[in-house]
């Protein structure tokens, strides 16, 4: 990424996308900006009030409105047809790709319940394990995450996987993402929750396979 | 517009027959306005006794009082608002410090001693042992987690629903409209004075939310259920509860206004005033009264859903496992009105730009129509782009591309304002009076704010950026950039018709510069922690390993709010002193054309002397072969009777 702007590294499949239409509207908007306050500067030291200098009496131009109406207009929707497929492949919940690890996370006043489904691969099931505020998922692999929250609105905000979605009490969502390298990362809770929302936050590790595999089998001791 | 068209005809031929002129329009009188000068100040409201103080000052129908009373309260309430911004500013710049001044010092926390300035009252309030309200809530001068929520909740409820509103909407809606359309008062004056009253006692229960068990709301200004909708979720009781009920008496008032203002605008232009001869302002105004009549019973119903929820044990906003209502219901509500809300903020601010800039330009408006259809094309649009603010809550994904596209579209009208006032200045003959500054300031900012707009209209970008400083700072650059600048522009601008004075133009010049530097220093670097990911409504970011390297810009933030905060002080004496001490204004200090500068200064009650006919445009600036670069609306000579169209 440009040094220049802060972004937290960026370690999930999707999120490379999502930083590259970000540096696109960076560089339009940069663009325009610097296009408009030039013009406005310009007009202003060009046009300031000098004696014996009257200003033209202009009423406004068809042809200029037209113009820079339709050019907007396909510049926003250029845009638009951009994000379609992004927004698609990351939050459309058709096109979820195949899960190969599933954890549920359950969102409560102030913390994050991620229950794994232990060795035998069910949910609600004996042998399923459950941790507190600690994301465990190995590398290179699609994570769902079934997102459900039993109070208030929270919001699983992964910077570094550029994803978020709120958890919503009886509603279960599910999200995916991919991590592209192993490591320690935090996870933050970004919807008003309540007094010690500021302080809702977990662990994400990203695991490489063979690390997954010690984990699981120190955590998930088959019976 | 027709029949308009025909009555300035007939007043060509100066015959005065000025239907529903200074009636309420309700009952067509086709009275004849003669000169006779009481027979001018008759209508149903206006009696020619002396005023008593309570009358003229407090319970007045005069609209222009009126405007004057909700100028002051939103000044006032401005400083409440900015005064609790400033409280946890400081805490999130030293999270756990306590305040100066106010707090007690690190050694009289240590060790309990040192009973010097404020340290005293903390240890008077630490022996005696009644639930002292400031220990509850700062104790020892640290802000707590709960207070910082009560803190930024207020100071955006506040901000929103009882300054910028109230300004632009009450006070210059009230002032402007009659006198720029050229009537003697509003439709309705007593709906008038009720409009007013009941914002003040909606700002006395919002006040009083403060002091009551519990502390006040602190769910945010959005107040998302469940969160809001159950007092065990935050322990706020009462104080949510007097939030909902301020703000049901709040939209009850702006209500009350916009009928008002809708039935004024369209039953008692002056004749010749057709709708495309109003300033910019005034459909501005116009635009933003219907938007407040449909916006506002769609919060008040959620509002009163809300109040079901918490009082009378009903599950609209919460579920439960077997069943029940939907926190998502709420969202929809929320920002089904908060869009057009978001508008109803800013459209005012582009109508007060729009008539200072042609002003200190000695130029037409650029595109007259097309300001107005783009205003018009805003207030439609906002109404589909509310999912904009719901793409991460769950709602179903794939209406995010549909929102998304809406709001992309909205952009549109707001680039082709920005290019038009461009076009104003173009070939203008521009004086930096401290009004066109402000205005200047206005389209800078707003630039900034729409384009940030456009990162989060993008669904995959605001994955990321949503609920990060991101949106705080686009929110501040369209509002206080956007509309605060319009309104302080504004209030310098139509001071010497307000109170027949100047505004101190040296303290109004440091006032600016000091606002436009610290309100960049303040606002631009919370762009940057937003790209970093500093979630928003945090009390103490230093909590996260990733946000640690930002506390160096925290705390350059909140010096900055600071100076910002201090900026305003000089505004606020410089509005009360001028009153009385400014240097006395002409009739139409800045060679404008509307009409509101062809009522004598200090404006009477009724507005003018006669009703005046009104010719052309509102903009016809340097019009060649004129020797004076200005013809007013009312001023019959020249009289090409096309005027702005
Ligand atoms: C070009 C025009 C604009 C666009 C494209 C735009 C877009 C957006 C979007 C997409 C959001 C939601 C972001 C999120 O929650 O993730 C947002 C939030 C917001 N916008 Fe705008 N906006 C524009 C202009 C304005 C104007 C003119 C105002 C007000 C004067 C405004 C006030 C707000 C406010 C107050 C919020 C935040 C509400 C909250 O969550 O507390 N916006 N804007
Ligand atoms: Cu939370
Ligand atoms: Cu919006």
């Amino acid at each position: 990424m440009y040094k220049w702007l802060p972004f937290p590294e960026n370690i999930s499949t999707f999120g490379v996308g999502v930083d590259k239409l970000f540096m696109s509207i960076y560089w339009l908007t940069l663009i325009v900006f610097i296009l408009v306050t030039i013009t406005l500067v310009a007009f202003l030291i060009m046009y300031r009030h000098r004696p014996g200098h009257k200003a033209a009496y202009i009423e406004g131009s068809t042809k200029l409105e037209i113009i820079w109406t339709t050019a907007t207009t396909v510049i926003v929707f250029g845009l638009a047809l951009l994000s379609y497929p992004q927004w698609n492949k990351i939050k459309s919940p058709t096109q979820l790709p195949t899960p190969e690890v599933i954890v549920q996370v359950s969102a409560k006043q102030f913390n994050w319940d991620m229950t794994y489904p232990g060795p035998d691969g069910e949910f609600g099931t004996e042998d399923d394990l459950e941790l507190e505020n600690q994301l465990h998922v190995p590398e290179d692999k699609v994570v769902h995450i079934q997102l459900t929250s039993v109070d208030v609105i929270h919001s699983f905000f992964l910077p570094n996987l550029r994803l978020k979605q709120d958890a919503l009490p009886n509603r279960f969502i599910t999200v995916w993402f991919e991590a592209m390298e192993t490591g320690n990362y935090e996870i933050a809770c970004a919807e008003l929750c309540g007094f010690e929302h500021f302080g809702m936050r977990g662990f994400l590790t990203v695991h490489s396979e063979a690390d997954y595999e010690a984990w699981k089998a120190e955590m998930w001791p088959p019976q | 517009m027709q029949e308009n068209e025909k009555m300035s005809h007939e007043n060509d031929n100066d015959e005065h027959h000025l239907p529903a002129n200074g009636d309420n329009g309700t009952e067509s009188h086709d009275h004849d306005h003669d000169h006779d000068h009481d027979h001018d100040h008759d209508h149903d409201h206006d009696h020619h006794h002396e005023e008593s103080f309570i009358s003229k000052y407090i319970f007045s129908l005069d609209h222009k009082m009126i405007g004057k009373q909700f100028l002051v309260y939103g000044l006032l309430m401005f400083f409440v608002g900015g005064g609790l911004a400033l409280l946890f500013r400081w805490q999130l710049a030293y999270p756990e410090r306590p305040i100066p001044i106010i707090g007690a010092s690190q050694q009289y926390i240590d060790e309990g001693e040192v009973a010097t300035g404020a340290d005293k009252m903390w240890e008077r309030i630490y022996e005696s042992d009644k639930e002292e309200w400031l220990e509850v809530n700062m104790p020892s001068g640290v802000i707590t987690p709960a207070f910082y929520n009560m803190l930024f909740t207020m100071h955006a409820t506040i901000m929103v629903f009882f300054v910028v509103v109230p300004i632009l909407v009450g006070a210059f809606g009230n002032f402007l409209i009659p006198l720029m359309i050229g009537t003697r008062d509003m439709a309705f004056p007593v709906l008038n004075m009720l409009s007013f009253w009941l914002a003040v006692l909606a700002a006395v229960i919002m006040t009083v939310g403060f002091f009551v068990p519990g502390g006040h709301a602190a769910a945010g200004w959005t107040g998302y259920a469940p969160l809001s909708a159950d007092p065990q979720w935050t322990g706020v009781d009462w104080g949510q509860n007097l939030w909902a009920i301020s703000l049901l008496i709040q939209g009850f008032s702006s209500l009350v206004g916009s009928i008002n203002y809708i039935t004024t605008v369209i039953n008692m232009r002056a004749p010749g005033m057709t709708f495309f001869r109003l300033p910019l302002v005034i459909w501005s105004l116009f635009i933003v009264a219907i938007l407040l009549l449909l916006a506002f019973p769609v919060l008040s119903s959620a509002l009163a859903l809300l109040i079901f929820d918490r009082l009378a044990g009903t599950t609209f906003f919460t579920s439960t496992a077997e069943g029940g209502g939907d926190p998502l219901l709420w969202q929809h509500l929320f920002w089904f009105f908060g869009h057009p809300e978001v508008y109803i903020l800013i459209l005012p601010g582009m109508g007060i730009a729009s008539e200072m800039i042609p002003v200190f330009s000695r130029k037409p408006v650029f595109g007259y129509k097309s300001m107005v259809y783009a205003m018009i094309a805003i207030a439609f649009l906002g109404w589909i782009v509310w999912g904009h603010h719901m793409f991460q809550s769950g709602m179903q994904p794939s209406l995010g591309a549909f929102f998304m596209t809406t709001t992309m579209l909205i952009a549109v009208p707001s680039a082709i304002k920005t290019f038009n006032w461009l076009g104003t200045l173009f070939r203008g003959s521009i004086r930096f009076t401290t009004p066109m500054l402000h205005s200047i300031a206005f389209v800078s900012m707003f630039v900034i704010g729409g384009l940030s707009g456009i990162y989060m209209a993008n669904t995959p970008v605001d994955i990321y950026i949503h609920d990060t400083y991101y949106i705080v700072a686009h929110i501040h650059y369209v509002v206080f950039g956007g509309s605060l600048f319009a309104i302080f522009g504004g209030v310098i601008y139509w001071y010497p018709k307000m109170y027949g004075r100047y505004m101190n133009d040296t303290l109004s010049k440091i006032h600016f510069w000091l606002t436009f530097i610290s309100f960049n220093c303040t606002f631009f670097p919370m762009h940057i922690l937003g790209i970093g990911g500093h979630m928003r409504r945090i009390s103490d970011p230093t909590q996260y390993e990733f946000l640690q390297g930002f506390q160096g810009m925290n705390i350059f933030i909140t010096m900055s709010a600071f100076t910002l905060g201090f900026a305003q002080l000089i505004l606020l004496f410089n509005f009360f002193w001028s009153m009385s001490r400014g240097k006395v204004a002409e009739k139409n200090p800045w060679n404008v054309n509307t009409l509101e500068w062809e009522a004598p200064t200090p404006v009477p009650h009724g507005n003018f002397e006669q009703i005046p006919t009104v010719f052309r445009g509102p903009y016809e600036y340097s019009v060649p072969g004129e020797e004076s670069d200005w013809i007013p609306q009312a001023q019959p000579e020249h009289a090409p009777a096309t005027g702005g169209d």
